[in-house]
Protein backbone atom coordinates (compact mmCIF):
# COMPACT_ATOMS: atom_id res chain seq x y z
CA UNK A 1 0.00 0.00 0.00
CA UNK A 2 1.46 3.10 -1.03
CA UNK A 3 0.39 5.21 1.85
CA UNK A 4 0.18 8.97 1.22
CA UNK A 5 0.73 10.52 4.23
CA UNK A 6 -1.14 14.11 5.32
CA UNK A 7 2.29 16.07 5.11
CA UNK A 8 2.28 14.67 1.68
CA UNK A 9 -1.35 15.93 1.00
CA UNK A 10 -0.52 19.15 2.59
CA UNK A 11 2.82 19.28 0.36
CA UNK A 12 0.94 18.64 -2.76
CA UNK A 13 -1.34 21.15 -2.48
CA UNK A 14 0.64 23.46 -1.73
CA UNK A 15 2.39 22.82 -4.74
CA UNK A 16 -0.61 22.98 -6.80
CA UNK A 17 -1.81 26.24 -4.85
CA UNK A 18 -5.00 24.58 -3.41
CA UNK A 19 -6.20 25.55 0.17
CA UNK A 20 -7.44 22.71 1.66
CA UNK A 21 -9.62 22.20 4.19
CA UNK A 22 -8.84 19.97 7.35
CA UNK A 23 -11.12 18.12 6.45
CA UNK A 24 -10.46 17.79 2.55
CA UNK A 25 -6.69 16.66 3.85
CA UNK A 26 -7.50 13.77 5.90
CA UNK A 27 -10.34 12.87 2.99
CA UNK A 28 -7.57 12.94 -0.03
CA UNK A 29 -4.45 11.15 2.10
CA UNK A 30 -6.98 7.91 1.94
CA UNK A 31 -8.29 8.71 -1.76
CA UNK A 32 -4.80 9.10 -3.25
CA UNK A 33 -3.24 6.52 -1.51
CA UNK A 34 -5.67 3.98 -3.29
CA UNK A 35 -5.76 5.89 -6.32
CA UNK A 36 -1.89 5.82 -6.31
CA UNK A 37 -1.51 1.90 -5.14
CA UNK A 38 -3.90 1.23 -8.15
CA UNK A 39 -2.55 2.82 -11.12
CA UNK A 40 1.38 1.98 -9.76
CA UNK A 41 0.35 -1.45 -11.60
CA UNK A 42 1.93 -0.09 -14.47
CA UNK A 43 5.31 -1.19 -12.47
CA UNK A 44 4.72 -4.76 -13.34
CA UNK A 45 5.60 -4.50 -17.02
CA UNK A 46 8.91 -4.86 -17.72
CA UNK A 47 10.07 -2.05 -19.76
CA UNK A 48 13.24 -0.83 -19.52
CA UNK A 49 14.33 -0.62 -23.29
CA UNK A 50 10.90 0.52 -24.30
CA UNK A 51 11.10 4.16 -25.55
CA UNK A 52 8.70 6.34 -23.79
CA UNK A 53 5.79 8.22 -26.20
CA UNK A 54 4.89 11.79 -25.05
CA UNK A 55 2.71 11.77 -27.82
CA UNK A 56 0.22 9.45 -29.90
CA UNK A 57 1.10 11.23 -33.59
CA UNK A 58 4.62 12.61 -33.83
CA UNK A 59 5.04 16.02 -35.83
CA UNK A 60 8.01 18.16 -35.36
CA UNK A 61 8.86 21.50 -36.91
CA UNK A 62 5.40 22.76 -36.98
CA UNK A 63 5.40 26.35 -37.96
CA UNK A 64 2.43 28.46 -39.31
CA UNK A 65 2.83 31.13 -41.77
CA UNK A 66 4.21 34.17 -40.49
CA UNK A 67 1.29 36.32 -41.27
CA UNK A 68 -0.12 39.28 -39.46
CA UNK A 69 -3.65 38.25 -37.57
CA UNK A 70 -5.96 40.19 -35.59
CA UNK A 71 -5.53 39.81 -32.09
CA UNK A 72 -8.55 39.66 -29.15
CA UNK A 73 -9.75 42.33 -27.70
CA UNK A 74 -8.71 44.29 -25.59
CA UNK A 75 -12.10 45.15 -24.18
CA UNK A 76 -13.27 41.85 -24.14
CA UNK A 77 -10.39 41.32 -21.96
CA UNK A 78 -10.97 43.68 -19.73
CA UNK A 79 -14.55 42.99 -19.21
CA UNK A 80 -13.42 39.55 -18.80
CA UNK A 81 -10.83 40.15 -16.01
CA UNK A 82 -11.45 39.44 -12.16
CA UNK A 83 -9.84 43.13 -11.29
CA UNK A 84 -8.95 45.49 -13.72
CA UNK A 85 -7.45 49.05 -13.10
CA UNK A 86 -6.01 52.01 -14.90
CA UNK A 87 -6.16 50.08 -18.33
CA UNK A 88 -4.29 47.03 -16.57
CA UNK A 89 -5.07 44.14 -14.89
CA UNK A 90 -4.72 44.63 -10.77
CA UNK A 91 -3.64 42.04 -9.23
CA UNK A 92 -2.53 41.24 -5.76
CA UNK A 93 1.00 42.08 -4.02
CA UNK A 94 3.90 39.93 -5.60
CA UNK A 95 6.03 40.49 -3.07
CA UNK A 96 6.79 40.66 0.61
CA UNK A 97 6.46 39.29 3.97
CA UNK A 98 3.26 37.36 5.65
CA UNK B 1 -39.92 13.54 -49.69
CA UNK B 2 -42.96 14.30 -47.71
CA UNK B 3 -43.31 17.29 -45.52
CA UNK B 4 -42.04 16.66 -42.25
CA UNK B 5 -44.75 17.38 -39.94
CA UNK B 6 -43.99 20.15 -37.29
CA UNK B 7 -44.72 18.52 -34.26
CA UNK B 8 -41.81 15.87 -35.19
CA UNK B 9 -39.31 17.94 -35.91
CA UNK B 10 -36.99 17.50 -33.21
CA UNK B 11 -37.03 13.54 -33.66
CA UNK B 12 -35.86 14.06 -37.22
CA UNK B 13 -31.83 13.37 -38.20
CA UNK B 14 -29.70 16.03 -39.02
CA UNK B 15 -29.83 14.51 -42.66
CA UNK B 16 -33.50 14.49 -42.84
CA UNK B 17 -33.78 18.01 -41.60
CA UNK B 18 -31.07 19.44 -44.09
CA UNK B 19 -32.81 18.03 -46.98
CA UNK B 20 -36.42 19.01 -46.04
CA UNK B 21 -34.88 22.16 -45.83
CA UNK B 22 -33.14 22.25 -48.84
CA UNK B 23 -35.93 21.36 -50.89
CA UNK B 24 -38.19 24.36 -48.56
CA UNK B 25 -40.74 21.76 -46.81
CA UNK B 26 -39.46 23.38 -43.80
CA UNK B 27 -36.72 26.57 -42.75
CA UNK B 28 -34.17 26.66 -40.12
CA UNK B 29 -35.75 29.08 -37.91
CA UNK B 30 -38.94 26.12 -37.73
CA UNK B 31 -36.24 23.76 -36.86
CA UNK B 32 -34.15 25.65 -34.48
CA UNK B 33 -37.82 26.93 -32.51
CA UNK B 34 -38.86 23.68 -32.32
CA UNK B 35 -35.70 22.26 -30.91
CA UNK B 36 -36.01 25.67 -28.67
CA UNK B 37 -39.45 24.68 -27.34
CA UNK B 38 -38.66 20.93 -27.10
CA UNK B 39 -35.65 22.07 -24.15
CA UNK B 40 -38.17 24.27 -22.62
CA UNK B 41 -40.19 21.27 -22.39
CA UNK B 42 -37.84 19.29 -20.90
CA UNK B 43 -34.96 20.70 -19.96
CA UNK B 44 -36.05 21.07 -15.97
CA UNK B 45 -36.04 17.37 -16.05
CA UNK B 46 -32.42 16.71 -17.98
CA UNK B 47 -30.64 19.65 -17.63
CA UNK B 48 -28.28 19.04 -20.48
CA UNK B 49 -28.15 22.71 -21.22
CA UNK B 50 -26.11 25.10 -19.12
CA UNK B 51 -26.76 28.13 -21.21
CA UNK B 52 -29.37 28.38 -24.26
CA UNK B 53 -27.97 30.73 -26.96
CA UNK B 54 -31.86 31.60 -27.84
CA UNK B 55 -31.60 35.24 -29.84
CA UNK B 56 -28.29 34.36 -31.50
CA UNK B 57 -29.53 30.54 -32.21
CA UNK B 58 -33.06 32.49 -34.00
CA UNK B 59 -31.06 35.25 -35.96
CA UNK B 60 -28.52 32.66 -37.11
CA UNK B 61 -31.64 30.41 -38.31
CA UNK B 62 -32.92 33.46 -39.88
CA UNK B 63 -30.10 34.46 -41.69
CA UNK B 64 -29.48 30.85 -43.62
CA UNK B 65 -33.35 30.69 -44.12
CA UNK B 66 -32.91 34.36 -45.83
CA UNK B 67 -29.63 33.08 -47.87
CA UNK B 68 -31.18 30.38 -49.04
CA UNK B 69 -34.31 32.31 -50.07
CA UNK B 70 -32.00 34.31 -52.00
CA UNK B 71 -30.83 31.21 -53.55
CA UNK B 72 -27.24 30.89 -52.22
CA UNK B 73 -25.46 27.49 -52.23
CA UNK B 74 -25.54 26.76 -48.56
CA UNK B 75 -23.50 23.36 -46.89
CA UNK B 76 -24.74 19.65 -45.95
CA UNK B 77 -25.66 21.08 -42.85
CA UNK B 78 -26.42 24.88 -43.31
CA UNK B 79 -29.84 25.31 -40.50
CA UNK B 80 -29.26 22.43 -38.70
CA UNK B 81 -28.94 23.00 -35.11
CA UNK B 82 -26.57 21.54 -32.44
CA UNK B 83 -25.62 21.48 -28.85
CA UNK B 84 -22.69 22.67 -27.57
CA UNK B 85 -20.11 21.08 -24.86
CA UNK B 86 -19.00 24.04 -22.29
CA UNK B 87 -15.70 23.17 -23.10
CA UNK B 88 -15.52 24.92 -26.46
CA UNK B 89 -15.01 28.57 -26.55
CA UNK B 90 -17.31 30.98 -28.82
CA UNK B 91 -16.69 34.05 -28.52
CA UNK B 92 -19.22 36.24 -26.39
CA UNK B 93 -21.02 33.33 -24.95
CA UNK B 94 -20.98 31.73 -21.64
CA UNK B 95 -17.80 28.90 -21.26
CA UNK B 96 -17.67 27.47 -17.97
CA UNK B 97 -16.29 24.02 -18.39
CA UNK B 98 -18.67 22.84 -15.56
CA UNK B 99 -16.63 25.11 -13.11
CA UNK B 100 -17.30 27.75 -10.45
CA UNK B 101 -13.66 28.87 -11.77
CA UNK B 102 -15.00 30.16 -14.80
CA UNK B 103 -18.84 31.30 -14.04
CA UNK B 104 -19.27 33.92 -16.06
CA UNK B 105 -16.51 33.79 -18.59
CA UNK B 106 -17.00 35.50 -22.21
CA UNK B 107 -14.44 33.62 -24.28
CA UNK B 108 -13.20 37.05 -26.67
CA UNK B 109 -12.88 34.02 -29.49
CA UNK B 110 -14.22 31.49 -31.04
CA UNK B 111 -12.54 28.08 -30.82
CA UNK B 112 -11.66 26.51 -34.39
CA UNK B 113 -14.53 24.02 -33.88
CA UNK B 114 -17.37 26.69 -33.56
CA UNK B 115 -15.64 29.07 -36.32
CA UNK B 116 -16.18 25.56 -38.51
CA UNK B 117 -19.36 25.68 -37.53
CA UNK B 118 -20.04 28.59 -38.24
CA UNK B 119 -19.23 28.24 -41.53
CA UNK B 120 -21.23 25.11 -42.38
CA UNK B 121 -24.03 27.11 -41.03
CA UNK B 122 -24.65 24.85 -38.34
CA UNK B 123 -27.07 26.64 -35.65
CA UNK B 124 -25.42 26.48 -32.72
CA UNK B 125 -28.45 26.29 -29.42
CA UNK B 126 -26.20 26.40 -26.45
CA UNK B 127 -24.23 25.02 -24.21
CA UNK B 128 -24.17 21.69 -22.94
CA UNK B 129 -23.76 20.21 -19.46
CA UNK B 130 -20.06 18.48 -18.61
CA UNK B 131 -17.80 17.30 -15.64
CA UNK B 132 -15.81 19.80 -14.48
CA UNK B 133 -12.92 20.42 -17.10
CA UNK B 134 -13.67 17.19 -18.64
CA UNK B 135 -13.31 15.34 -15.63
CA UNK B 136 -15.73 12.23 -14.80
CA UNK B 137 -17.87 9.11 -16.56
CA UNK B 138 -21.12 10.81 -15.31
CA UNK B 139 -21.98 15.37 -15.24
CA UNK B 140 -21.86 14.58 -11.79
CA UNK B 141 -18.63 16.33 -11.11
CA UNK B 142 -20.35 19.36 -12.53
CA UNK B 143 -20.58 22.28 -10.63
CA UNK B 144 -24.00 22.89 -11.91
CA UNK B 145 -25.46 19.78 -11.12
CA UNK B 146 -25.57 16.59 -12.92
CA UNK B 147 -27.40 15.96 -15.88
CA UNK B 148 -29.89 13.24 -16.14
CA UNK B 149 -30.41 10.08 -18.87
CA UNK B 150 -33.57 10.88 -20.88
CA UNK B 151 -33.86 6.85 -20.72
CA UNK B 152 -34.34 6.78 -16.69
CA UNK B 153 -33.98 10.19 -14.92
CA UNK B 154 -32.23 8.67 -11.84
CA UNK B 155 -29.64 7.36 -14.04
CA UNK B 156 -26.28 9.00 -15.09
CA UNK B 157 -25.89 10.37 -19.11
CA UNK B 158 -22.44 8.78 -18.73
CA UNK B 159 -19.42 11.57 -18.54
CA UNK B 160 -17.86 14.06 -19.10
CA UNK B 161 -19.68 14.81 -22.05
CA UNK B 162 -23.32 14.13 -20.29
CA UNK B 163 -24.32 17.28 -21.92
CA UNK B 164 -24.31 16.74 -25.22
CA UNK B 165 -25.69 12.70 -25.18
CA UNK B 166 -28.61 14.05 -23.21
CA UNK B 167 -29.54 16.74 -25.60
CA UNK B 168 -29.54 14.23 -28.97
CA UNK B 169 -31.79 11.38 -26.73
CA UNK B 170 -34.22 13.53 -25.45
CA UNK B 171 -34.46 15.53 -28.83
CA UNK B 172 -33.36 18.59 -27.69
CA UNK B 173 -31.30 18.83 -30.49
CA UNK B 174 -30.48 17.00 -33.62
CA UNK B 175 -26.23 17.09 -33.34
CA UNK B 176 -23.88 17.65 -30.45
CA UNK B 177 -20.40 18.35 -29.88
CA UNK B 178 -18.07 16.17 -27.45
CA UNK B 179 -14.87 15.94 -26.53
CA UNK B 180 -12.96 12.82 -25.66
CA UNK B 181 -9.54 12.46 -23.49
CA UNK B 182 -10.77 8.83 -22.08
CA UNK B 183 -14.17 8.34 -23.44
CA UNK B 184 -15.85 11.59 -22.78
CA UNK B 185 -17.95 10.84 -26.16
CA UNK B 186 -18.19 7.67 -26.08
CA UNK B 187 -19.20 6.04 -22.60
CA UNK B 188 -21.98 9.27 -23.10
CA UNK B 189 -22.90 7.71 -26.26
CA UNK B 190 -23.41 4.28 -25.10
CA UNK B 191 -25.59 4.99 -22.08
CA UNK B 192 -27.80 7.12 -23.86
CA UNK B 193 -28.25 4.64 -27.02
CA UNK B 194 -26.61 7.27 -28.77
CA UNK B 195 -23.60 7.81 -31.76
CA UNK B 196 -20.34 8.93 -30.69
CA UNK B 197 -16.99 9.57 -32.71
CA UNK B 198 -13.32 10.16 -30.95
CA UNK B 199 -11.39 11.34 -34.26
CA UNK B 200 -7.78 9.94 -34.89
CA UNK B 201 -5.82 12.43 -32.52
CA UNK B 202 -5.20 15.76 -34.43
CA UNK B 203 -7.83 15.40 -36.80
CA UNK B 204 -10.04 18.09 -35.10
CA UNK B 205 -8.16 20.97 -34.22
CA UNK B 206 -7.92 21.55 -30.30
CA UNK B 207 -7.90 25.35 -30.95
CA UNK B 208 -10.11 27.05 -28.39
CA UNK B 209 -11.18 24.03 -26.85
CA UNK B 210 -9.87 24.40 -22.67
CA UNK B 211 -7.08 21.94 -22.28
CA UNK B 212 -7.75 18.57 -20.14
CA UNK B 213 -4.72 16.54 -21.00
CA UNK B 214 -3.35 17.81 -24.22
CA UNK B 215 -1.61 14.75 -25.59
CA UNK B 216 -4.85 12.89 -25.24
CA UNK B 217 -7.86 15.37 -25.71
CA UNK B 218 -9.68 15.13 -29.27
CA UNK B 219 -12.89 16.83 -30.29
CA UNK B 220 -15.80 14.74 -32.43
CA UNK B 221 -19.32 14.61 -33.41
CA UNK B 222 -22.27 13.33 -31.20
CA UNK B 223 -25.59 12.26 -33.18
CA UNK B 224 -28.30 9.66 -33.00
CA UNK B 225 -27.58 8.09 -36.23
CA UNK B 226 -24.12 7.10 -37.74
CA UNK B 227 -24.21 9.32 -40.83
CA UNK B 228 -25.18 12.61 -39.27
CA UNK B 229 -22.21 12.19 -36.59
CA UNK B 230 -20.03 11.62 -40.65
CA UNK B 231 -21.70 14.78 -42.09
CA UNK B 232 -21.05 16.70 -38.35
CA UNK B 233 -17.13 15.17 -39.21
CA UNK B 234 -16.68 16.56 -42.18
CA UNK B 235 -17.78 19.92 -41.09
CA UNK B 236 -15.47 20.17 -38.30
CA UNK B 237 -12.36 18.00 -39.35
CA UNK B 238 -9.12 19.16 -41.42
CA UNK B 239 -5.88 20.73 -40.46
CA UNK B 240 -5.46 24.01 -38.51
CA UNK B 241 -2.47 26.05 -38.62
CA UNK B 242 -3.53 27.48 -34.85
CA UNK B 243 -3.10 24.13 -33.42
CA UNK B 244 0.59 22.36 -33.84
CA UNK B 245 -0.59 18.64 -33.13
CA UNK B 246 -3.36 19.07 -36.01
CA UNK B 247 -2.98 16.54 -39.02
CA UNK B 248 -2.15 18.00 -42.39
CA UNK B 249 -3.20 15.49 -44.22
CA UNK B 250 -7.05 14.83 -46.05
CA UNK B 251 -10.16 14.20 -43.88
CA UNK B 252 -10.67 10.53 -44.60
CA UNK B 253 -14.28 10.66 -46.44
CA UNK B 254 -16.12 8.99 -43.70
CA UNK B 255 -19.33 10.55 -45.14
CA UNK B 256 -18.84 8.65 -48.40
CA UNK B 257 -17.86 5.56 -45.77
CA UNK B 258 -21.29 6.25 -43.89
CA UNK B 259 -23.64 5.76 -47.06
CA UNK B 260 -21.78 2.08 -48.33
CA UNK B 261 -22.35 1.17 -44.77
CA UNK B 262 -20.35 -2.23 -46.24
CA UNK B 263 -18.71 -4.74 -44.12
CA UNK B 264 -18.16 -7.82 -46.45
CA UNK B 265 -14.75 -8.90 -46.51
CA UNK B 266 -13.65 -7.15 -43.65
CA UNK B 267 -11.19 -8.82 -40.89
CA UNK B 268 -12.89 -7.38 -37.40
CA UNK B 269 -11.35 -7.95 -34.37
CA UNK B 270 -12.76 -9.32 -30.77
CA UNK B 271 -10.01 -7.84 -28.44
CA UNK B 272 -9.44 -10.48 -25.83
CA UNK B 273 -8.92 -8.18 -23.05
CA UNK B 274 -12.25 -5.87 -23.22
CA UNK B 275 -15.09 -8.16 -22.38
CA UNK B 276 -15.52 -11.01 -20.23
CA UNK B 277 -15.26 -11.09 -16.27
CA UNK B 278 -16.28 -7.10 -15.15
CA UNK B 279 -18.88 -6.72 -17.98
CA UNK B 280 -22.20 -6.64 -17.02
CA UNK B 281 -24.66 -9.57 -18.25
CA UNK B 282 -26.55 -8.02 -20.74
CA UNK B 283 -24.06 -5.64 -22.12
CA UNK B 284 -22.09 -9.02 -22.92
CA UNK B 285 -25.08 -10.45 -24.33
CA UNK B 286 -26.32 -7.52 -26.62
CA UNK B 287 -22.21 -7.30 -27.88
CA UNK B 288 -22.10 -11.31 -28.96
CA UNK B 289 -25.40 -10.45 -30.61
CA UNK B 290 -23.95 -7.60 -32.75
CA UNK B 291 -21.38 -9.68 -33.46
CA UNK B 292 -23.32 -12.63 -35.32
CA UNK B 293 -25.16 -9.55 -37.15
CA UNK B 294 -21.40 -8.50 -38.52
CA UNK B 295 -20.94 -12.49 -39.00
CA UNK B 296 -23.77 -12.60 -41.18
CA UNK B 297 -23.06 -9.26 -43.45
CA UNK B 298 -20.21 -10.80 -44.32
CA UNK B 299 -17.41 -9.90 -42.33
CA UNK B 300 -14.63 -12.24 -41.09
CA UNK B 301 -14.62 -12.02 -37.17
CA UNK B 302 -11.74 -13.62 -35.26
CA UNK B 303 -10.67 -12.62 -31.48
CA UNK B 304 -7.09 -10.45 -31.44
CA UNK B 305 -5.39 -10.11 -28.50
CA UNK B 306 -4.23 -6.84 -26.92
CA UNK B 307 -1.74 -7.72 -24.10
CA UNK B 308 -0.84 -4.41 -22.72
CA UNK B 309 -4.66 -3.45 -22.34
CA UNK B 310 -4.75 -4.06 -18.83
CA UNK B 311 -2.29 -1.21 -18.06
CA UNK B 312 -4.11 1.21 -20.01
CA UNK B 313 -5.88 2.13 -16.70
CA UNK B 314 -2.93 2.77 -14.75
CA UNK B 315 -1.00 4.72 -17.24
CA UNK B 316 -3.90 6.78 -18.38
CA UNK B 317 -4.44 7.51 -14.65
CA UNK B 318 -1.07 8.69 -14.25
CA UNK B 319 -0.14 10.55 -18.10
CA UNK B 320 -3.99 12.61 -17.72
CA UNK B 321 -3.51 13.83 -13.74
CA UNK B 322 0.09 14.95 -15.33
CA UNK B 323 -0.98 16.97 -17.55
CA UNK B 324 -3.95 18.24 -16.28
CA UNK B 325 -2.07 19.46 -12.95
CA UNK B 326 0.13 21.86 -15.21
CA UNK B 327 -2.47 22.60 -17.88
CA UNK B 328 -4.80 24.22 -15.59
CA UNK B 329 -1.98 25.90 -13.15
CA UNK B 330 -3.51 28.85 -16.18
CA UNK B 331 -6.57 29.00 -13.05
CA UNK B 332 -5.08 31.32 -11.23
CA UNK B 333 -7.85 33.91 -10.44
CA UNK B 334 -5.54 36.71 -12.23
CA UNK B 335 -6.69 37.24 -15.86
CA UNK B 336 -9.84 35.73 -16.57
CA UNK B 337 -12.47 34.00 -13.81
CA UNK B 338 -13.04 33.58 -10.44
CA UNK B 339 -10.79 35.55 -7.87
CA UNK B 340 -11.08 34.63 -4.34
CA UNK B 341 -9.63 36.30 -0.73
CA UNK B 342 -8.62 39.42 -2.43
CA UNK B 343 -8.71 41.76 0.19
CA UNK B 344 -5.91 44.65 0.79
CA UNK B 345 -3.24 42.22 2.80
CA UNK B 346 -3.35 39.19 0.35
CA UNK B 347 -0.16 38.27 -1.26
CA UNK B 348 -0.63 36.92 -4.56
CA UNK B 349 0.14 33.01 -3.37
CA UNK B 350 -2.38 33.20 -1.05
CA UNK B 351 -5.46 34.50 -3.70
CA UNK B 352 -4.36 32.15 -6.04
CA UNK B 353 -4.31 28.76 -3.17
CA UNK B 354 -7.98 30.80 -2.17
CA UNK B 355 -9.52 30.98 -5.44
CA UNK B 356 -7.90 27.41 -6.56
CA UNK B 357 -9.19 25.92 -3.26
CA UNK B 358 -13.43 27.72 -3.92
CA UNK B 359 -13.30 27.98 -7.61
CA UNK B 360 -12.48 23.44 -8.09
CA UNK B 361 -14.62 20.51 -7.18
CA UNK B 362 -13.39 17.62 -5.54
CA UNK B 363 -12.20 15.96 -8.39
CA UNK B 364 -9.90 18.28 -9.77
CA UNK B 365 -8.44 18.87 -6.94
CA UNK B 366 -8.25 14.93 -6.77
CA UNK B 367 -6.25 15.00 -10.19
CA UNK B 368 -4.39 18.23 -9.93
CA UNK B 369 -2.86 16.39 -6.63
CA UNK B 370 -2.35 13.24 -8.66
CA UNK B 371 -0.81 14.60 -10.98
CA UNK B 372 1.61 17.12 -9.13
CA UNK B 373 2.46 13.49 -7.13
CA UNK B 374 3.44 11.73 -10.42
CA UNK B 375 5.12 14.69 -11.69
CA UNK B 376 7.53 14.97 -8.43
CA UNK B 377 10.78 14.09 -8.32
CA UNK B 378 11.84 10.65 -6.53
CA UNK B 379 8.51 9.22 -8.40
CA UNK B 380 8.62 10.68 -12.08
CA UNK B 381 10.86 7.60 -13.25
CA UNK B 382 8.41 4.93 -11.37
CA UNK B 383 5.02 6.51 -12.29
CA UNK B 384 5.20 9.22 -15.27
CA UNK B 385 7.70 7.73 -17.23
CA UNK B 386 7.30 4.29 -16.85
CA UNK B 387 2.82 5.23 -18.04
CA UNK B 388 4.98 6.72 -21.05
CA UNK B 389 6.66 3.32 -21.98
CA UNK B 390 3.48 1.08 -21.51
CA UNK B 391 2.12 3.77 -23.66
CA UNK B 392 4.32 2.83 -26.35
CA UNK B 393 3.33 -0.41 -25.66
CA UNK B 394 -0.26 -0.06 -26.10
CA UNK B 395 0.38 1.74 -29.37
CA UNK B 396 2.44 -1.15 -30.36
CA UNK B 397 -0.16 -3.80 -29.49
CA UNK B 398 -3.12 -1.91 -31.79
CA UNK B 399 -0.30 -1.49 -34.66
CA UNK B 400 0.30 -5.29 -34.41
CA UNK B 401 -3.77 -6.09 -34.13
CA UNK B 402 -3.99 -3.82 -37.50
CA UNK B 403 -1.95 -6.36 -39.30
CA UNK B 404 -4.23 -8.58 -38.54
CA UNK B 405 -7.71 -7.07 -38.81
CA UNK B 406 -9.15 -3.87 -40.46
CA UNK B 407 -11.17 -2.45 -37.18
CA UNK B 408 -11.44 -4.22 -33.69
CA UNK B 409 -14.44 -3.63 -31.56
CA UNK B 410 -15.53 -4.34 -27.89
CA UNK B 411 -17.78 -2.94 -26.03
CA UNK B 412 -17.84 0.63 -25.15
CA UNK B 413 -18.42 0.54 -21.53
CA UNK B 414 -18.50 -2.50 -18.81
CA UNK B 415 -22.06 -1.33 -17.78
CA UNK B 416 -25.16 0.44 -18.33
CA UNK B 417 -26.05 3.74 -17.19
CA UNK B 418 -25.85 3.41 -13.28
CA UNK B 419 -27.59 5.45 -11.08
CA UNK B 420 -26.66 8.90 -9.83
CA UNK B 421 -24.45 9.42 -6.81
CA UNK B 422 -24.11 5.33 -6.92
CA UNK B 423 -20.02 6.19 -7.37
CA UNK B 424 -19.42 9.64 -6.60
CA UNK B 425 -17.15 9.52 -4.17
CA UNK B 426 -15.23 5.97 -4.87
CA UNK B 427 -12.70 7.37 -7.55
CA UNK B 428 -11.85 4.22 -8.52
CA UNK B 429 -14.86 2.83 -9.33
CA UNK B 430 -16.17 5.87 -11.75
CA UNK B 431 -12.57 5.29 -13.44
CA UNK B 432 -13.59 1.92 -14.61
CA UNK B 433 -16.09 2.85 -16.77
CA UNK B 434 -13.38 3.59 -19.27
CA UNK B 435 -11.76 0.82 -19.39
CA UNK B 436 -12.58 0.26 -22.91
CA UNK B 437 -12.12 3.71 -23.96
CA UNK B 438 -8.95 4.78 -22.72
CA UNK B 439 -6.38 2.11 -24.89
CA UNK B 440 -7.69 4.61 -27.92
CA UNK B 441 -6.38 8.18 -26.73
CA UNK B 442 -2.95 6.59 -25.51
CA UNK B 443 -2.21 5.22 -29.31
CA UNK B 444 -3.92 8.25 -30.68
CA UNK B 445 -6.39 6.30 -33.16
CA UNK B 446 -9.50 6.65 -33.57
CA UNK B 447 -13.18 4.82 -32.24
CA UNK B 448 -16.61 4.79 -32.46
CA UNK B 449 -19.66 3.96 -30.20
CA UNK B 450 -22.42 2.75 -31.74
CA UNK B 451 -26.05 1.28 -30.21
CA UNK B 452 -26.65 -1.83 -30.21
CA UNK B 453 -29.90 -2.58 -28.35
CA UNK B 454 -31.30 -2.74 -24.43
CA UNK B 455 -29.85 -4.58 -22.02
CA UNK B 456 -32.09 -7.21 -20.93
CA UNK B 457 -31.68 -7.00 -17.15
CA UNK B 458 -32.39 -3.26 -16.56
CA UNK B 459 -33.64 -2.04 -19.93
CA UNK B 460 -31.10 0.41 -20.42
CA UNK B 461 -28.80 1.07 -23.97
CA UNK B 462 -25.40 -0.94 -24.71
CA UNK B 463 -22.83 0.75 -27.15
CA UNK B 464 -20.51 -1.32 -29.12
CA UNK B 465 -17.02 0.40 -29.81
CA UNK B 466 -15.18 0.02 -33.21
CA UNK B 467 -11.75 0.98 -33.55
CA UNK B 468 -9.78 1.30 -36.17
CA UNK B 469 -6.35 2.96 -36.85
CA UNK B 470 -4.92 6.60 -37.56
CA UNK B 471 -6.67 7.84 -39.74
CA UNK B 472 -8.66 5.07 -40.81
CA UNK B 473 -11.85 7.03 -39.43
CA UNK B 474 -13.82 6.21 -42.53
CA UNK B 475 -13.34 2.25 -41.38
CA UNK B 476 -15.43 3.24 -38.05
CA UNK B 477 -18.23 4.48 -40.32
CA UNK B 478 -18.41 1.82 -42.60
CA UNK B 479 -18.91 -0.71 -39.79
CA UNK B 480 -20.89 1.47 -37.68
CA UNK B 481 -23.16 2.56 -40.30
CA UNK B 482 -23.56 -1.57 -41.64
CA UNK B 483 -24.52 -2.47 -38.32
CA UNK B 484 -26.89 0.09 -37.40
CA UNK B 485 -28.71 -0.16 -40.89
CA UNK B 486 -28.53 -4.05 -40.00
CA UNK B 487 -30.41 -3.37 -36.66
CA UNK B 488 -32.74 -0.73 -38.11
CA UNK B 489 -34.07 -3.32 -40.26
CA UNK B 490 -34.41 -5.35 -37.34
CA UNK B 491 -35.90 -3.25 -34.91
CA UNK B 492 -38.28 -1.10 -37.35
CA UNK B 493 -36.24 2.37 -35.97
CA UNK B 494 -33.33 3.63 -34.57
CA UNK B 495 -32.70 3.08 -31.05
CA UNK B 496 -33.61 6.41 -29.82
CA UNK B 497 -36.96 6.05 -30.76
CA UNK B 498 -37.21 3.85 -27.85
CA UNK B 499 -37.05 6.28 -25.13
CA UNK B 500 -39.66 7.17 -23.00
CA UNK B 501 -41.59 10.17 -23.12
CA UNK B 502 -40.30 12.55 -20.56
Amino acid sequence: MAAITRAEVEHLARLARLELTEGEIDHYAEQLSAIVDAVTRVSEVAAEDIPPTSHPIPVTNTFRPDVAQPGVDREEIAAAAPAWEDDRFRVPRILGES
Amino acid sequence: MAPVMDGDLVRQSAATLAAAMQAGDVTSVQVTEACLARIDTVDDKVHAFLHIDREAALATAADIDRRRAAGEDLGPLAGVPLALKDVFTMRGVPTTCGSRILEGWRPPYDSTVVERLRNADVVILGKTNMDEFAMGSSTEHSAYGPTRNPWDLDRIPGGSGGGSSAALAAFEAPLAMGTDTGGSIRQPAAVTGTVGVKPTYGGVSRYGLVALASSLDQAGPCARTVLDAALLHQAIAGHDPRDSTSIDAPVPDVVAAARAGDVRGMRIGLVRELGGEGYQQGVRQRFDEAVTVLTDLGADVVEVSCPHFEYALGAYYLILPAEASSNLARFDGMRYGLRAGDHADASVEQVMSRTREVGFGAEVKRRIMLGTYSLSSGYYDAYYGQAQKVRTLIARDFTAAFEQVDVLISPTAPTTAFKLGEKLDDPLAMYLNDIATIPVNLAGNCAMSVPVGLSPEDGLPVGLQIMAPALGDDRLYRVGSALESALVDRWGHILSEEVPSL
